[in-house]
């Protein structure tokens, strides 16, 4: 059974997103995600000031089997990408939740994040895939 | 070991050294090196055993089966090698005028009327010098051709999920934004989402057919006619054309442009590291942007087709005309086979994937599209082994070595979990193709029984399970004998 934090929001393409305090919000990869792609060898993560939209392709992970697309659910500019993980990306396979996130924006509409699946809507999702 | 572990100072290698040394003295000072560059310092035998013993641990179709999907690995038929070796083709030098080589230009004229033909496409340029680069020349070209017409928008270029792996690379390469279109769970393009993917933006589509799912693409005609409207290009990736050659031609399915893997269907050498050779075939509104050189043949004599008659073409790929060597040996295969023998290519390539495929699923392996017929190759899934037993499709494959096969392609497509592409080609034996259903049935006996033999394979060939994480993580492939 992979690990769903429940103070998390989740999406279909499997990544997690967090509502920080100051308004802007983390994503990264479930440990689902981190599971099936093995061990990563290659992140890389956007630029601070990028504007993305709803589903756009947001950053990459690459392991030995698969090089992947990350892509975030909602809309907004980046604050900051995880620079860290060009050097580790085996945080994200060690720590998804934590020293793997990959980026930190702020949503052009705070209220983006209820629209996505909470942990257990999401675990639902992955026993029916 | 390396050949640089072998070295000791002083030791030399003269037998085949010339006897007397070359005059070269009209270098500048300053083009000399101060130090005899680090070569390895070996006797003439050592040199031999080291690279023959190199040349036996190598895993290679002239050794082992190969069926490593998508890569169409068959057997190279020596007397392409002999006759592409004739001492006219191997002493020719490049920069002769064409008189004086009228025996090669015929011979590369003939290959680019033969894949027109083949193909279906009005002008082929061989001078791609693989697969990579005709991609990347048939990508300059779509875009050659909207910028001809001031057609500035067209900025995407759709590319399927089961679509080969370079194609958004080669269009990413090209300045494009890359499009991924869905597909439906037969296997085929979502015809819905590509409509609603179409645009003034759609500068093209790069399909695969058959797609890397190892089915045909059934709704070509309706997915060009849906991109023809919105303005947007065909495009043909040939990695799989073996399939279908002599049968369907990419030409009568709408495609604007295509690149063909000589080294693929025409089966000249493939997984040495090369050469290759990745010819473009293009559409009557491409030919002008065709990359040069081209052959031309008036009647009386061969000739070069260059920049200056084609001032809109893409321009040069290379120095010269790409891998003529290469190009001899495909012209040579083409001509034993004849146009009955390229009918016979399709038919056996997917006669015996099909074989394959039902003696597999009889033996209990679950077929990723098991309501489709195969093509050329076909997907096994191992998700219920990986659930149930905790062995993956690496564990089979790298244990496949162990019983003499080649593992076929590994977790690729991506769209199939824990998947093994498999890709028999024509030239194996049906004893081959039984052999191998014997050696994946007793792994899967081993995966209940021994799961630690998967795990731990391969454990008879020169090297054991290598680290492939530390050897992507830690990349270092520079040998340095002096630091």
């Amino acid at each position: 059974m992979s690990n769903t934090p429940d103070d998390l929001k989740y999406s279909k393409s499997h990544e997690w997103l967090r509502g920080n305090a100051d308004g802007t919000v983390t994503l990264g990869i479930t440990d689902h995600a981190q599971d099936q792609l093995g061990d990563l060898v290659y992140v890389e993560v956007p630029e601070a000031g990028r504007e993305l939209q709803a589903q756009e392709a947001c950053a990459v992970v690459e392991s030995v089997k698969a090089a992947s697309d990350v892509y975030t659910p909602i809309a907004g500019t980046v604050v900051e990408g995880n620079e860290t993980l060009a050097d580790t990306p085996e945080a994200v396979n060690n720590d998804a939740y934590g020293a793997g996130w990959l980026l930190r924006l702020k949503p052009a509409d705070a209220a983006a994040l209820d629209g996505l699946m909470d942990a257990s809507a999401y675990q639902a999702f992955l026993e029916s895939e | 070991m390396l050949i640089f572990e072998h070295s000791r100072p002083g030791r030399r290698a003269p037998s085949l050294a010339p006897a007397t040394a070359a005059a070269v003295d009209d270098i500048p000072a300053e083009f000399l090196r101060d130090q005899p560059p680090a070569l390895p310092e070996v006797s003439e035998m050592q040199t031999v055993r080291h690279y023959t013993r190199l040349s036996q641990k190598n895993f290679s179709i002239d050794t082992q089966f190969y069926p490593l999907g998508s890569c169409t690995m068959k057997y190279n038929p020596r007397a392409c090698n002999s006759l592409a070796m004739l001492p006219g083709f191997l002493a020719r030098h490049p920069l002769a005028p064409a008189s004086a080589g009228q025996g090669v230009l015929a011979c590369l004229y003939e290959l680019q009327e033969m894949l027109k033909d083949i193909t279906g496409m009005q002008a082929v340029s061989l001078t791609p010098a693989a697969g990579a680069q005709g991609e990347f020349a048939g990508v300059a070209m779509i875009r050659a051709y909207h910028l001809a017409r001031d057609d500035q928008a067209r900025n995407e270029i759709l590319v399927p999920d089961a679509a080969h792996g370079t194609n958004p690379a080669t269009a990413t390469m090209c300045g494009y934004q890359v499009k991924e279109i869905p597909t439906d769970k037969q296997g085929d393009v979502d015809i819905e989402a590509l409509r609603a993917a179409v645009g003034p933006q759609t500068a093209g589509i790069m399909l695969t057919n058959p797609s890397t799912l190892g089915v045909f693409e059934r709704r070509i005609k309706e997915i060009a006619q849906i991109v023809h409207q919105a303005g947007g290009l065909l495009y043909y990736d040939g990695a799989n054309l073996n399939a279908i050659l002599g049968k369907v031609r990419p030409g009568d399915m709408g495609f604007d442009v295509i690149h063909m893997n000589l080294h693929k269907t025409f089966s000249t050498p493939h997984g040495g590291g090369g050469p290759g050779a990745g010819p473009v075939g293009v559409s009557n509104r491409l030919e002008p942007f065709l990359p040069v050189p081209l052959v031309a043949y008036d009647g009386d004599e061969y000739r070069w087709i260059t920049q200056q008659e084609r001032p809109q073409s893409i321009g040069r790929l290379s120095a010269f005309m790409g891998n003529v060597g290469v190009l001899l040996r495909a012209y040579v295969y083409a001509r034993l086979l004849g146009r009955e023998g390229m009918h016979r290519v399709a038919e056996f390539a997917t006669l015996n994937a099909n074989y394959l495929m039902k003696r597999l699923q009889a033996a209990g392996f679950d077929l990723a599209y098991p309501q489709r017929r195969a093509t050329h190759e076909f997907i096994v899934t191992l998700k219920r082994q990986a659930k149930q037993q905790g062995v993956t499709a690496m564990d089979f494959a790298k244990r496949l070595l162990d019983f003499g096969y080649h593992a076929p392609t590994t977790y690729f497509p991506l769209l199939v979990p824990e998947c093994l592409l498999i890709e028999p080609t024509e030239t194996e034996a049906r004893e081959e193709l039984d052999g191998f259903v014997e050696a994946m049935c007793q792994i899967q006996q081993e995966a209940q029984s021994h799961p630690e033999l998967l795990h731990e394979a391969p454990h008879t060939q020169p090297v054991r399970r290598l680290d492939e994480v530390r050897a992507a993580r830690e990349l270092d492939v520079r040998w340095n004998p002096g630091a």
